[in-house]
């Protein structure tokens, strides 16, 4: 287990030392330590979760485990780093596999392993390995099942996912409950902060958020909403689902006593005809993104988002969202 | 938004585009990646870097096997890895090289820096002016970021605005009065390492204490033939830390407001080792390893705050060992940050000093900090940045200025933005770089030399580097080669005349028109007679003895060991850091000058705050608005 087990006082070993150099300087030592002992799993790779590993990986977490048993086609290739174009090397190899091999090579004391399954399966025990877990490209139904078995454990799970709709991203961040230190004025302060579940940020009614919030967050709200009831799996809606798609965000604005103009009809076009596309700057910011949110949740310092970050290339924006829970 | 046409020719405009990246840091391997997965087919990369181990954690297209090897060559092979069908064209050279000059600029569509230092960045700026070429600049430093656009006519160009000024220290600061950790690590650095290890010839702010004792200048530093090393390095223990504060201490006037220092002698601090062994060294250095002053001393930890006592052993040590192992590199080392026993000898000495004077200790993990200027950086950061820079690039590729922006990242959301975007300005009427303004020199012309205007203005100040000079029709020097010899002597005799007597003589309302032929960059120096002499003009503000207006950008300097002046070499990601702030550390080959140091220093102006102009519409915009010089500036429309 590269790194794990040992006490906090363990010193980091002279080659630890000189490799990490320069981010001890940001983050500190104590920090470096704490993420040699953090063990992430992420399930579903594509361009934003490649972003991600590499992220991770460099930052020198002790282990990452990769979920994602699909095998690799051409498409994969696209905003991916980590697939050689080479069939003869991902032929027949799962996503997870070939990544895995890959990232290997990027920090030799990090443990990259592949965890094979279904991600809608996981549950229990298993959960418990990790301390990190990170779901992209599934429904919302598996998100929503791994995010409520997550916060069923007695051990702390930190719950994230991210998804890239070409020049548009979402992640949403569920650390329950978190303590850590903020620093204001100079003066470090201990800090908790609570969070709702993926199931209640979802749900809470519209009419009760500020009329600021971001737009993406209702049109990703329609869609997933979309993709559920068409039993879909995420980004698999296209542009044909467009007439569909809007008669439901009608739906749901009535509801919820939304203004439609809330939830543009371009926005959401621009979000079908994304499909899976990915576009590769946008999937190097919420890779970004989401890695210093992991170090952040990881080491207990700096303000971690709360609870969803939105990036849209169109205004260039990376604006973050508090979504409350619904109140009773 | 006619998305799908938009995409289309946005893709045609990737495909189509020849583009530029200068460095290939901690930056420059992500945005090689970014552009190579995002379509682009023909990249040229520029670094003058070779690959460091401490690069590794984020500069993620290298492995610890590629140690030692052009940055610019291995990036180019690990992302032809996964996009074999691309060209990449890698220059392992320096960007301010004379191959890369405006007719090589022209080729490319836009550029795209991923610098870490000032010299270099203006360098490029100019060339991309001249060029009419567009070009992205980024900087990180830490968790924040920012990424802008410059486009000749359209937006203000990378010099158009004041950067942040790196602090300088007064020379005595460091010689006599120091109250801050950094002053102890320049004087350990620059002083004294330079002094017992460096070129014995050059200059030294080190020696005006013996002198004034009236021993012969050298010969304290100097080695006798019979002594013993411990007994050597005890001997230099007690003259710097105790015989040189103890002469300090007898000039009262400098101490009447400030604290009296200690001298500090070897008895004091390790008196139980007054007959010390005879070098520990020998047995526990074995000859396979780097030698280490921590590893002989049995001291494991970086970040461990040493005592008094501990800290006078590692500065012997220290001193001992380079004598015993690497005693032909003394008369030629130069402070490396990447030198453990350099590292060992400057964090002990600066320890030592700061105890005389009451300043906290420090780590060696943190004076390696100060003495190295290593700015932190994070591969998150930088794989940020490098997706902006691309959604900016494709945006220059299309033409469309109106959507150009330049985005800040943040630490923490200000106004719920983590990436915040901010319309570009327009260009500075009065900047002297891209406009015609021309400058005011404030300067005693009947005791200044032209030399010192050449090296302190216009190649300091003004980032030239091969600068002509002319008065009027006479031109009084040029730079550069090929030049006839009658003609480089003339120039050589010119350079030692104060400027009332110049051939065309500079006076009160003399107007100077300066060149730099690679840059393309031509501007005009008005001159205005004052009789102060140097003594008067402030030291801290203006060390030169001269005043510049109309300009913003200082740029660090550095004098080579012959004492001619030379522009940091640093190109492309020249050092491990990838930072709008400049490093320093002294490359081979050179020295700093002690009143041109500058302090490392978190400068990103993202850290500014920023405020959102408000209104109806959610695609509203930032503007930086806390400093009144940006509030007056107009966006563009």
């Amino acid at each position: 287990m590269g790194g794990g087990g040992g006490g906090a006082e363990e010193e980091l070993t002279a080659q630890e030392t000189a490799l990490y150099d320069r981010q001890i300087r940001v983050w500190g030592v104590d920090a470096q330590k704490r993420l040699s002992k953090a063990h992430v799993l992420v399930c579903g790779m594509n361009g934003t979760t490649t972003e991600f590993c590499k992220n991770i990986v460099l930052a020198g977490v002790g282990s990452l485990s990769l979920m994602d048993d699909h095998l690799v086609t051409e498409d994969d290739l696209n905003a991916n780093f980590l697939i050689p174009h080479d069939e003869s090397i991902y032929g027949g190899r799962s996503r997870a596999e070939v990544c895995c091999e890959s990232l290997k090579d990027f920090n030799p004391m990090v443990r990259v392993a592949v965890e094979k399954g279904d991600p809608s399966l996981i549950d229990g025990e298993f959960l418990d390995k990790f301390d990190i877990i990170v779901v992209s490209c599934t429904s919302i139904k598996t998100k929503l099942l791994i995010n409520g078995n997550c916060r069923k454990r007695s051990k702390h799970i930190a719950f994230y996912t991210v998804e890239c709709k070409d020049s548009c991203g979402e992640i949403f961040v569920d650390l329950q409950k978190h303590s850590y230190v903020q620093k204001v004025g100079g003066e470090p302060k201990p800090k908790d902060l609570t969070y709702p579940s993926l199931q209640e940020a979802i749900s809470v009614p519209w009419k009760n958020l500020p009329r600021k919030t971001t737009k993406l967050y209702f049109a990703m709200r329609v869609l997933e909403n979309y993709e559920s009831s068409e039993g879909h799996g995420a980004c698999e809606a296209s542009l044909s689902d467009l007439p569909a798609v809007l008669a439901l965000r009608k739906d749901m604005c009535d509801k919820m006593s939304l203004s439609e103009s809330q939830v543009p009809t371009a926005l959401l076009e621009q979000l079908l005809a994304a499909g899976k596309k990915q576009h590769p700057p946008v999937c190097a910011i919420l890779g970004g993104i989401l890695g210093q949110e992991v170090i952040k949740s990881i080491s207990g310092k700096g303000d971690p988002i709360k609870n969803f970050f939105y990036y849209n290339a169109a205004d260039g924006k990376g604006i973050t969202e508090d979504i409350p829970p619904p109140s009773d | 938004m006619a998305s799908s046409a938009a995409a289309a020719s946005s893709e045609e405009a990737v495909k189509a585009a020849k583009v530029l990246m200068v460095g290939a840091g901690g930056i420059g391997c992500e945005l090689l990646k970014t552009l190579a997965l995002s379509g682009f087919r023909d990249i040229h990369i520029i670094d003058l870097d070779t690959i460091e181990v401490s690069n590794l954690n984020r500069q993620f297209l290298f492995r610890q096997s590629h140690v030692g090897q052009s940055k610019a060559h291995v990036a180019r092979d690990a992302v032809l890895k996964f996009r074999p069908n691309i060209n990449i064209t890698s220059y392992h050279a320096n960007v301010k090289d004379a191959q890369f000059n405006v007719e090589f600029f022209k080729q490319f569509n836009v550029v795209l820096n991923g610098l870490d230092n000032l010299d270099a960045r203006r360098h490029v700026n100019r060339l991309c002016l001249a060029a009419e070429v567009p070009l992205v600049e980024s900087g990180t430093t830490g968790f924040l970021g920012q990424v802008t656009v410059h486009v000749k006519g359209k937006t203000e160009c990378y010099e158009c605005q004041p950067k942040p000024v790196p602090k300088s220290y007064p020379v005595c600061t460091i010689t006599s009065t120091p109250s801050k950790f950094v002053h102890c690590i320049v004087w350990a650095k620059d002083l004294l390492f330079a002094k017992m290890f460096g070129d014995k010839n050059q200059d030294n702010d080190l020696n005006v204490r013996s002198n004034e004792s009236g021993m012969s200048k050298s010969d304290v530093f100097e080695r006798n033939a019979d002594e013993d090393l411990d007994q050597y390095a005890r001997r230099i223990y007690d003259h710097v830390f105790g015989y040189n504060i103890e002469v300090a201490l007898e000039n009262e006037e400098t101490w009447k407001n400030r604290r009296r220092p200690n001298p500090i002698y070897i008895c004091d601090t390790l008196p139980e080792e007054a007959i010390w062994q005879n070098g520990s060294s020998r047995d526990c250095n074995n000859e396979q390893e780097e030698p280490s002053a921590m590893v002989s001393l049995g001291l494991r930890n970086p970040q461990e705050i040493w005592n008094l006592a501990d800290n006078s052993r590692v500065f012997l040590e220290a001193l001992k060992l380079f004598f015993e192992k690497r005693e032909k590199e003394i008369g030629n080392l130069i402070f490396d940050k990447d030198d453990q026993l350099a590292v060992e000898f400057v964090t002990a000495a600066a320890n030592i000093r700061a105890s005389s004077f009451g300043i906290p200790l420090h780590s060696l993990f943190e004076a390696k900090g100060v003495a190295g200027n290593i700015v932190h950086a994070v591969a998150t950061t930088n794989a940020i940045i490098a997706g902006l820079i691309v959604i900016e690039a494709i945006k220059v590729l299309q033409g469309d200025y109106k959507k150009y922006r330049m985005t800040y990242c943040l630490e923490h959301p200000s106004r719920k933005m983590l990436l915040m975007p901010v319309e570009p300005f327009e260009p500075n009427k009065s900047c002297y770089v891209c406009s015609e303004t021309p400058l005011l020199l404030e300067v005693n012309t009947k005791t200044t030399k032209l030399r010192e205007v050449i090296d302190k203005i216009i190649k300091s100040k003004l980032g030239m580097n091969l600068p002509l000079v002319m008065i009027g029709s006479t031109l009084v020097f040029e730079d550069g080669d090929g030049l006839e010899e009658d003609e480089a002597a003339n120039y050589a005799l010119n350079l030692e005349k104060v400027l009332a007597e110049l051939p065309a003589p500079v006076i009160n309302g003399t107007k100077l028109t300066v060149e730099d032929f690679q840059q393309e960059l031509s501007c005009s120096i008005n001159i205005k007679h004052s009789d102060h002499y140097r003594d008067e003009f402030d030291e801290e503000k203006e060390p030169d003895g001269m005043v510049l207006s109309g300009w913003s950008a200082p740029v660090e300097k550095q004098v080579t060991s012959n004492g001619g002046n030379q522009s940091v070499a640093s190109s492309s990601g020249a050092d491990d850091t990838d930072d709008i702030v400049e490093d320093i550390s002294a490359k081979p080959g050179m020295k700093r000058k002690l009143d041109e140091i500058l302090e490392s220093k978190e400068n990103c102006d993202a850290s500014s705050s920023a405020q959102v102009v408000e209104d109806d519409d959610d695609d509203d915009i930032v503007m930086l608005d806390e400093d009144p010089k940006l509030a007056k500036k107009k966006r563009l429309q």
